[in-house]
């Protein structure tokens, strides 16, 4: 077991577009819940609607990578409208049960069998790449960290979309807007009592959050040049959860630092946890086994979080969507 | 965002502790629970062998559309200058190893398949596959019910299809009623609802491949799923009830134990599909209805326990002291109630009903599996939404419409689609009628 190859592995998914995507995505939810109380829990459905949106334009319609982009956009804000139309009125637990539902509707309709031909079922679809591939500025070679041209390139754009976003989030929400979000956060009566429409703030909080879902579900599905449905799934949105309160649910770099923390400690208790079961310091679980435990831990944290310390790393306890 | 912590006393460093040991307990007890599965059961499919092991690989799961696995079938890839076979094996895997990435012919020996069973109408065999980055390549063939000896009728098939959604809304109920209890009495959604309905269903399976006669395992199985709720209820909720932790919080906690719980679960089970004994029967004829005798059983059973609870709650000193909780905790309270006695026996009850409701649901579908309850979560939630949050008979009533609803829309809707009916019925049942069938509109917002 070579102790310093798995921290350096564990340091390198601090870059990876992964991280990246699971730190778009939970700033999303940060702008939903940290910011504005909202309770999503279908930004997998949001993710998802991204990816697929991006994948079936340009596979099936053939249009311009940027506008299968606009396309991902305006699917991921129809949907957040969707949603909101029914439920930003009622009690914020409704909120949660139509999002997961809607999340888990988005899953079986690009798992279906009966749309094969669109959406390519569980096998998903792949190659819709390419054109993103062909602006790649960076001539072939290996760079650091020993990553290809292709490596680099995408990490730049990722890391390149995750900073320009939390800019953006961080300009929006000490601006009076984003005051008047907090205020709804806080008592949405009072902020209702003085003239605010509450529901139009709410849907704009909800839009926006969707957006960075769906930009996050491209940095997911873009660098690997794939999409599978399987990964859409209830969980992806619970780990984004994790994220999100790891770091802190109201503040901006916490999302991103979280997925940052999350995806380092998952591959150094995969990585340790194969190294010992290979040199047989554990035998009593199997390597599948080891992978399931991280998961395990996963919910244990989550839980260990919310009891100690649900402001996160970098939260501020007074600045908690809950009292 | 309303929230409204009912326990006004924080604790220090007391409730700290508790609550961490509370966390770990509730593990425990789900991990020796789950415990005498591992020994039943091989903890990973074992794919069948190919000749060669080649780092990229060509693989897949044959299930029907029941989703029981299918053994014994060959499947051929060709291409690049490589030919390889593979049989499915006990679990429906295949997996067939190949040099290089790219392009190949795949295809599947339809004459090694069972009888009664063929490809799904439009699945193309043989079909060009192609690797995309990615060393594992998954190949998805789609199966329907092969000779059809008969065509049905319509009316025939809704009946069928009537008499099934019965059974499953009664089942979807049992689970839901236990899940509305504790939303009324403590203001807990609770997303581990799944779990608590898993484990009758593997508890039953580990008891009876120990070697446990039938019956009693069924009742261990159902003390477990009792069990389960007692200790999550003493060791978990209640110190966070005590430590006064808002609604929200707790409801992210409660996915957190889902989470934990759910994989310890395959942790022990494994990622397969096993069946409980004499799950697998074939239907009957009853008037103009076929179904299977199981679906009837789990009917009348659910049917008969429903009811139990309901004269439970309407008629016993018990029941009336619940309903009081639900509609007022602190006024319960100021009358005298034991607050916190009723939520323990809500849990209890609770755990019990899922665990019932996860030995049906395995019979139902059939199979047991590590995430068979959070697979109807969802149709559990949309039950309760569906009769109104926390109202005992709407859920009851919300369930039914949701098991019926599902049934039937799946003779117009593809079998994998089925659950997305029954999910936009109360996303579009909440735009008009938020506080559910039997919801109280006060309730609401």
């Amino acid at each position: 077991m070579d102790i310093g190859n798995i921290l350096l592995l564990a340091l390198g998914e601090f870059l990876t577009p992964t991280t990246a995507a699971y730190g778009l995505a939970a700033l999303g939810l940060a702008v939903h819940f940290g910011y504005s109380g909202l309770l999503n829990f279908g930004q997998a459905g949001f993710m998802a609607i991204g990816a697929y949106g991006f994948a079936i334009s340009t596979l099936q319609f053939k249009v311009p990578f940027i506008v299968g982009l606009l396309i991902a956009v305006v699917a991921a804000s129809l949907f957040a409208l969707l949603l909101g139309v029914p439920t930003l009125r009622l009690r914020a637990d409704y909120l949660a049960i139509v999002t997961i539902a809607a999340a888990e509707i988005v899953r079986y309709i690009v798992t279906t069998n009966t749309l094969f031909r669109i959406t390519g079922s569980a096998d998903g679809l792949s190659s819709f790449q390419r054109e993103f591939d062909t602006f790649n500025p960076f001539p072939a070679g290996t760079y650091i960290f020993g990553w290809s041209n292709r490596d680099f390139y995408v990490r730049v754009i990722s890391w390149a979309v995750v900073i320009l976003s939390a800019v953006i989030v961080w300009l929006l929400m000490r601006s009076p807007w984003g005051r008047v979000l907090k205020g709804i956060r806080e008592d949405e009566n009072a902020v209702r009592s003085l003239g605010k429409n509450v529901y139009s703030y709410k849907m704009q909080a909800l839009v926006i959050g969707g957006i960075l879902g769906a930009l996050a579900g491209l940095l997911f599905t873009i660098p690997r040049g794939s999409v599978q449905p399987a990964n859409y799934a209830t969980d992806l949105t619970f780990f984004l959860w994790t994220v999100l309160l790891l770091g802190g649910m109201s503040t901006v770099l916490g999302p991103i630092v979280g997925a940052m923390i999350f995806w380092a400690v998952l591959s150094l208790t995969q990585n340790l946890l194969s190294g010992l079961i290979e040199s047989g310091a554990v035998t009593f679980i199997s390597t599948v086994q080891a992978g399931q435990l991280r998961f395990i831990l996963v919910g244990v944290a989550l839980m260990l979080l919310m009891v100690y310390r649900p402001q996160g790393v970098f939260g501020n306890k007074k600045e908690l969507a809950f009292a | 965002m309303q929230s409204t912590p009912r326990g006004p006393s924080k604790r220090g460093s007391t409730g700290i502790r508790k609550v961490t040991g509370a966390i770990f307990a509730v593990l425990l007890a789900v991990l020796m629970i789950a415990a005498p599965a591992a020994q039943a059961t091989t903890p990973s499919p074992s794919p069948s062998p190919s000749p060669t092991t080649f780092q990229n690989n060509i693989s897949g799961f044959l299930r029907d559309d029941a989703r029981t696995p299918i053994p014994g079938v060959r499947i051929k890839a060709t291409g690049n200058g490589f030919e390889g076979t593979a049989t499915s094996s006990a679990n429906g895997q295949w997996s067939i190893g190949v040099p290089v990435q790219g392009t190949y012919k795949v295809e599947l020996d339809t004459s090694t398949l069972p009888q009664g069973i063929k490809l799904a109408e439009g699945q193309e065999n043989p079909r060009n596959v192609t690797f995309s980055q990615t060393s594992n390549l998954s190949v998805i063939f789609a199966f329907g019910k092969g000779i059809v000896v008969q065509q049905q009728d319509l009316g025939q098939s809704i009946l069928n299809r009537l008499v099934a959604g019965i059974s499953f809304g009664l089942l979807l109920a049992l689970a839901s009623v236990g899940l509305s209890l504790i939303f009324g009495t403590t203001g807990l959604t609770n997303f581990a609802h799944g779990e608590m309905v898993t484990l009758g269903a593997l508890a039953l399976f580990a008891f009876n491949a120990w070697g446990v006669p039938f019956w009693l395992a069924v009742i261990l199985a159902l003390t477990g799923g009792a069990a389960f709720g007692y200790v999550q209820d003493l060791a978990l909720w209640r110190p966070l009830r005590r430590r006064g932790m808002a609604l929200v919080p707790m409801m992210i906690v409660s996915i957190g134990l889902a989470l934990a719980v759910r994989y310890a679960y395959q942790f022990f089970f494994g990622g397969a599909t096993q069946q409980l004994p004499g799950a697998q029967v074939t239907d009957v004829q009853i008037g103009p209805i076929s179904v299977s005798p199981n679906t009837l059983w789990s009917l009348l059973i659910s049917a008969v326990v429903i009811a139990a609870v309901g004269i439970v709650l309407l008629r016993t000193r018990l029941g009336k002291a619940t309903r009081a909780v639900a509609d007022n905790p602190a006024l319960a309270a100021a009358s005298g109630i034991d607050v916190d006695r009723v939520i323990r026996i809500v849990w209890v009850v609770g755990g019990l009903l899922a665990a019932l409701g996860g030995v049906l649901w395995a019979y139902y579908r059939p199979g047991v599996t590590w995430d068979m309850g959070s697979q109807i979560l969802l149709a559990i939630f949309a039950g309760v939404t569906l009769g109104g949050l926390g109202t005992v008979f709407g859920a009851l009533i919300g369930s039914l419409v949701v098991g019926i609803f599902i049934e039937l829309t799946s003779l117009v809707l593809p079998p994998d689609l089925k659950y997305v009916g029954a999910l936009v019925v109360m996303i579009v049942v909440l735009l008009f009628r938020p506080q559910g069938i039997l919801g109280r509109r006060e309730r609401v917002g």
